[in-house]
């Protein structure tokens, strides 16, 4: 893995650009605050009262669930800077946040998966709200990549993925709304949830694995933006050597 | 008003299109009607009308995906698209025209559905026209947008059902409340106001961002 | 009225155009010529507007409404009638004295006697004199025509050599054509493309 860290933290002469963190000091943090992260979750974390060891993958899903949303957000204000500021990097970087909120998403429903048939014996639960908008926006973000596939590269696919991904964010409420309205007439199996109670070392864990989530993000999405974007300045020296 | 006078002119454009083709409208209409057939027979047991509550709004909403992957064909297959972007009007025009010209199908293929449905399952109520009302608005107004992008696209009539189905679920969840109405849910004219807000919602943002859809 | 510099348009990976430099004043005439392929329906579809350029910059001192297009396609609609397209494209191009307009444009192009027929009823050379009727119904300033003696019989290229004597020297025009002598005596530049 590294050498395409080292080839994207390389001094490719940049003009006018924010002071970036370097790719390679951002992998090794994100790296030390997953491994802490790990460690607090299996080892100094308290055992949950009701649900036992299994119940620490609840630390994961969580903080996974809020890396996924902000990664989709990130990818609306991307995509709201291509329509409005025009700026020329803006598209690949929302389409870049869109796929790490995608991947994070497929976490999101496997972690959540689990979580349910530990604590309740079911691979799925319709009660779950917070599941099944995944679900929903896992099903959207999907269309957007298909949408973004079935397009030549262009000013076109930018602005029609731009737009999508707008109206991705907007669902996320509309969404939540949506399902909780409908417990009303579908009555879903309500199993009682015993939340963690957020005190002392649970709320330490939690945050030091949302924290590692979050910088684990960024480096992913720095290293796949850097990685576009050389191929994109590769193909263009291509070009005018043609 | 002039934006008034260009969706005017458009929304006659497109009805009249449609009413000289003559091929949209009679196929929605014969759709609704095979699929609550079909419903008949794909649904082991009497429904209650809970259940045929749910059956009558996946009726409409494919009945409507029906006839929105057709919105856009003209524009289409004559390259016409191009012209109506040259013209000097403001794009959102092209956008509102063509939802009201969807909006009309839609609701003439329902006068036909719901009194069949009335006669195949259950009686329908005034909340349930209400909700009609209020879910084709968004139906329309969504799908039309979503009709537009998927135009531009090579998959075109494979992606309009994908783009569109997660966005149609509040629809869903606000009709199919208000329809199956007391005493299962307390109160009807809340999935109402849910959907009249889904409806403003995304008329603004479709409105404020059609300009990008269309044009470079 | 239309000014170039280094223009250029890639789709993905394919260019179509490199390096255009165009200076076009206003009353300006210029025949684009190339083969099929050099990017002539593209450079044309930049100057009307419909395209952005991916390289260079262009600058148009028209706005839309002082812009008509002529494409590879007549840009009609074919179910409804000559009559009711002008109509459309009128109200659209707030055209003031619309029924005038529309009905001096059809007699002049030969098609007031069918303009209650559908445009699928009509030949490929009525259907081009209509798409003409649509580009000057606005009267626009700069007019862009691509390939637009296409598919017209003797007496329609005739009319619209009238037409094009007429407006020379008031509006603007980028014209493509196979047949740059029929146009010789109206140009005043030419731009050859090359694949």
């Amino acid at each position: 893995m590294s050498s395409p860290s080292s080839v994207a933290g390389a001094t490719i002469p940049t003009v006018g650009r924010a002071p970036r963190i370097p790719l390679p000091a951002l992998a090794a943090s994100s790296l030390v605050l997953v491994t802490t992260a790990l460690v607090f979750v299996f080892f100094v974390a308290p055992n949950d009262v009701n649900q036992g060891f299994s119940q620490r993958i609840f630390y994961f899903h969580v903080s996974i669930a809020f890396t996924a949303y902000a990664c989709f957000i990130c990818g609306a204000w991307q995509a709201l800077r291509h329509l409005w500021k025009r700026d020329p990097r803006a598209d690949l970087a929302s389409y870049v946040c869109v796929h790490q909120g995608l991947i994070f998403g497929t976490l999101v429903l496997l972690t959540g998966s689990i979580w349910a048939k530990i604590s309740w014996g079911h691979w799925w639960l319709w009660s779950e709200d917070e599941l099944v908008l995944f679900l929903v926006l896992y099903l959207f973000y999907c269309a957007y990549f298909m949408l973004r596939f079935s397009v030549e590269p262009g000013p076109q696919r930018a602005n029609l993925s731009a737009v999508y991904a707008l109206f991705g964010v907007v669902l996320i409420p509309v969404s939540f709304a949506a399902i909780r309205l409908a417990k009303t007439f579908i009555h879903p199996e309500v199993f009682t949830r015993h939340g963690p109670n957020f005190g002392g070392w649970i709320l330490v864990t939690y945050c030091i694995a949302q924290a590692a989530l979050l910088v684990l993000a960024y480096t992913l999405y720095r290293l796949e933006l850097g990685a576009k974007r050389l191929d994109g300045r590769l193909r263009r020296l291509r070009e005018a050597i043609v | 008003m002039s934006y008034v006078r260009d969706v005017g002119a458009l929304a006659r454009k497109d009805l009249l299109l449609e009413l000289r083709a003559r091929d949209t409208l009679p196929a929605m209409l014969l759709f609704v009607a095979v699929t609550f057939v079909v419903f008949h027979f794909a649904l082991p047991g009497t429904p209650s009308r809970l259940e045929t509550s749910g059956l009558l709004w996946i009726a409409i909403l494919f009945t409507a995906l029906l006839g929105l992957g057709r919105a856009f064909v003209p524009e289409r297959e004559q390259r016409t698209m191009d012209a109506l972007v040259l013209a000097p009007c403001d794009r959102s025009a092209i956008w509102l025209a063509k939802s009201i010209a969807t909006l009309a199908f839609l609701a003439a293929a329902e006068v036909v559905a719901l009194p069949l449905y009335a006669l195949f399952f259950h009686s329908i109520t005034s909340t349930t026209v209400a909700a009609v009302l209020l879910a084709d608005l968004g139906i329309c107004g969504v799908g039309t947008f979503l009709g537009a992008m998927a135009v531009a696209t090579r998959a075109r009539d494979l992606l309009l059902p994908l783009l569109f189905l997660p966005l149609a679920i509040p629809i869903v969840v606000g009709a199919v409340g208000a329809t199956v109405g007391e005493p299962v849910v307390s109160s009807p004219g809340r999935y109402l106001a849910f959907l009249a807000l889904y409806d403003l919602l995304f008329a603004v943002i479709c409105w404020a961002s059609f300009e990008y859809v269309v044009a470079e | 009225m239309l000014t170039a510099h280094r223009l250029g348009k890639r789709y993905g990976e394919r260019r179509v155009l490199r390096g255009i430099d165009l200076a076009l004043p206003r009353g300006g005439f210029l025949v684009v010529t190339g083969p099929n392929g050099s990017g002539k329906t593209t450079l044309l579809r930049i100057c009307a507007g419909l395209t952005q350029p991916t390289e260079g910059t262009i600058e148009r001192t028209a706005v839309r409404a002082q812009v008509g297009y002529l494409g590879h396609e007549p840009l009609v609609y074919r179910e409804l009638t000559a009559l009711e397209n002008l109509e459309l494209y009128g109200r659209l191009y707030r055209v003031a004295e619309r029924r005038e307009r529309t009905g001096m444009l059809l007699e002049r192009f030969g098609l007031w006697d069918v303009r209650h027929d559908r445009v699928a009823s009509y030949s490929r050379g009525m259907t081009q004199r209509l798409a003409l009727c649509r580009v000057l119904l606005h009267e626009p300033e700069l007019l862009v025509l691509d390939e637009p003696y296409s598919a017209l019989d003797e007496a329609g290229a005739e009319l619209l050599d009238v037409q094009l004597a007429e407006l020379r020297g008031e509006r603007t025009f980028v014209l493509t054509t196979h047949d740059p002598a029929r146009v010789e005596s109206l140009a005043s530049g030419a731009l050859a493309l090359a694949t």
